[in-house]
């Protein structure tokens, strides 16, 4: 399988005023395509930054980031956008979707940036929606969805770009425990059958445990990567 | 990069999400383009109306007067004593290189009677050149020839007033009238004129011969005597160069010594009119100046709410930029929002500005006209305001932090 992620002693110091907070002290890992990785610590590990990082919404101090072949390291702004829109589908917690426009609209924003025709978007995310189980629900407003429907209309939009990578940040910390289970299905099921990496950043073990593979942070380092044992389920 | 249509959609759905702030956004251009506008058409409606001034009362025109008298220390106004005269208006003819045609006038008020109908009216004694001098047109018939004025014949054209009161529709060529009692054949009338620089009726008034004037109807103090002789230069650039061949020349007949003043006056009116004409044209400029100045006002008031509104929708800027929207997708939506705001402030102020001096026009009666010139230009200045004061919140926008736009709350 090919590297897709390829991390090399990254460190990520933020500087207040004259004081440098280091948030990331030198990790290295590699993810290959088609994993389902979950990314744990307490708040203040360094989780959140490393997903940042991942995200290309935030640049190391130090070390290089490889993705899909791809060295970060020296590529501006508009470049790193360009990036996101490629290979990169976000899921976040607060769902982050536009208020007062429709769920397809919503799915179809990634497009605009894009350069996807019309006819096209239309298409497209549709069939996104239809893969996350919200065919009928294309023209409702996000405040007219439940909670769970909302973040699979950010999934959706994660997935219309055809994104290799989806990183979900804490995405079931808004949702009740059956609609995470739910929302934790959709992510195996993509992973399984769509063959799409999944980046997973959650506190929480129940959560974690739908993944493959568990990356610990502590105090800005990894202490710990190791595959998940399958109780009673198959691989 | 986004696409121009799908960045109109956006903004559309932007502004309409805030209907009241847009339209309060909107009123400052509104006011701004319907001002600059109303206050052109003002400019321009006065400008147009002194050219027609000018252009009724001939172009290029010179007028000599003749000069003052002195009896016994007292001295009487310009035009007192007769010293003009049909000869020096021959001369004129002959030696003014940069004239182009002269007319000698002698006028005066005279009852003119058709049948039961009489009419006091001014007679105008003059040569065929008068219609060139003035810039005045026949209506029907001919005019009368050298020839005429020669033998001081007894023929007349008549203008629009005179003819109206006296053959009220009939066609009054070939018909006889009276004038002091001599009776004249008419030959022709003039087209209409209307008003001059005074406000008098310039169609009411009869031509006839110099000659016929000075011998038949109002006699002369010396023979010749004119009252006054209008003069048209050959264009506009020659009017001084006219003036001055006419001061040397009839300095000159007049055997006036260095010593002495003239004993006439010559007038340029046309360049007066255009000094008129110049300060109206400033006029206009000074009043859409001051009025777009509500246009760049209602620029700030566009940059105020772009800012508010960049401020109110950073998450949304973070989500845009998370899911691949570059520095230019972010810069291009703000700057197209506030020239959407501004473009539909300056449409609706184009129908203001219509109304406005349509109201000036009818209400106090000001002559206004709304050149297309100044439409494209006020409606093209507020797209370059939406664009000039869209441009610092659209550029704040596209600088934000990915990150933290995304956790603002």
């Amino acid at each position: 399988m090919d590297m897709l992620i390829k991390v090399e002693n990254i460190t990520k110091i933020y500087r207040v005023g004259d004081v440098e907070v280091p948030a990331i002290r030198g990790v290295s890992f590699t993810i290959k395509s088609g994993e389902f990785v979950s990314i744990m610590g307490h708040s203040g590990s360094g989780k959140s930054t490393i997903m940042n990082i991942l995200g290309c919404l935030d640049k190391p101090t130090e070390g290089s980031y490889m993705l899909d072949g791809v060295d970060t390291k020296n590529l501006a702004r508009d470049q790193l956008a360009d990036i996101r829109s490629r290979k990169i589908g976000f899921v976040f917690q607060g769902f982050n979707l536009l208020a007062r426009t429709s769920a397809l609209e919503n799915v179809e924003l990634p497009m605009f940036y894009s350069g996807v025709s019309v006819a096209e978007r239309k298409r497209k995310s549709r069939y996104a929606l239809s893969i996350v189980g919200l065919d009928d629900r294309g023209h409702h407003h996000p405040s007219q969805l439940s909670g769970g429907q909302q973040q699979r209309v950010a999934i959706a939009r994660a997935l219309v770009n055809n994104a290799p990578v989806i990183l979900a940040d804490e995405p079931t910390g808004n949702l009740d425990s059956k609609t995470s289970n739910e929302i934790m299905d959709l992510f195996t099921r993509l992973n399984r059958e769509s063959n799409i990496t999944i980046i997973l950043v959650t506190h929480e073990e129940d959560i974690a445990k739908y993944s493959r593979r568990i990356i610990r942070f502590l105090d800005g380092l990894i202490v710990s990567d190791e595959k998940v044992k399958k109780a009673g389920r198959k691989k | 990069m986004i696409s121009i249509p799908s960045a109109f959609k956006i903004s559309f759905r932007a502004l309409r999400v805030n209907k009241m702030r847009s339209v309060l956004t909107m009123l400052g251009m509104i006011i701004g383009v319907g001002a600059v506008i109303t206050m052109l058409a003002v400019g321009t409606g006065a400008s147009m109306k002194i050219a027609e001034q000018i252009s009724s009362m001939g172009s290029n025109l010179l007028i000599i007067l003749p000069g003052s008298s002195t009896s016994g220390g007292v001295r009487a106004g310009a035009g007192s004593v007769p010293t003009l005269s049909v000869s020096d208006y021959e001369a004129i003819l002959k030696e003014c290189t940069s004239v182009e045609d002269a007319a000698p006038i002698l006028n005066g008020i005279a009852q003119i009677v058709y049948s039961n109908q009489n009419w006091s009216t001014i007679v105008i004694g003059t040569t065929p050149g008068f219609l060139n001098v003035r810039d005045w047109p026949l209506d029907s018939g001919r005019a009368f020839t050298e020839q005429e004025v020669k033998t001081a014949a007894k023929v007349a054209l008549l203008g629009q007033t005179v003819a109206g009161n006296l053959f009220s529709d009939a066609n009054p060529v070939g018909q006889i009238i009276r004038i002091k009692n001599v009776p004249f054949i008419i030959i022709g009338t003039l087209s209409s004129k209307g008003q001059s620089t005074q406000g008098q009726d310039q169609d009411d008034t009869i031509l006839i011969p110099v000659t016929t004037a000075q011998k038949k109807i109002f006699g002369t103090a010396f023979p010749g005597m004119v009252r006054i002789i209008m003069v048209k230069a050959k264009s506009s650039d020659d009017l001084i160069r006219a003036e001055i061949q006419l001061n040397t020349l009839l300095r000159q007949r007049h055997h006036i010594s260095q010593k002495q003043d003239n004993d006439f006056t010559v007038r340029n009116l046309t360049q007066l009119m255009q000094t008129a004409e110049q300060s109206a044209k400033v006029m206009t400029l000074l009043l859409g100046a001051i009025a777009s100045v509500s246009l760049i006002v209602g620029g700030i008031g566009i940059m105020n709410i772009m800012l508010v509104s960049v401020t109110e929708r950073t998450r949304e800027i973070g989500i845009r930029m998370s899911v691949g929207a570059k520095t230019w997708d972010i810069r291009m939506q703000f700057i197209i929002e506030a020239v959407s705001l501004s473009l539909m402030g300056g449409a609706t102020g184009i129908i203001f500005g219509l109304a406005g001096s349509q109201m000036l026009t009818s209400l106090v009666g000001w002559p206004t006209i709304v050149s297309i010139l100044s439409i494209v230009l006020a409606f093209s200045f507020s797209g370059f305001v939406g664009i000039f004061f869209g441009f610092y919140p659209a550029y704040k926008a596209s600088l934000l932090d990915p990150i933290e736009a995304l956790r603002y709350e």
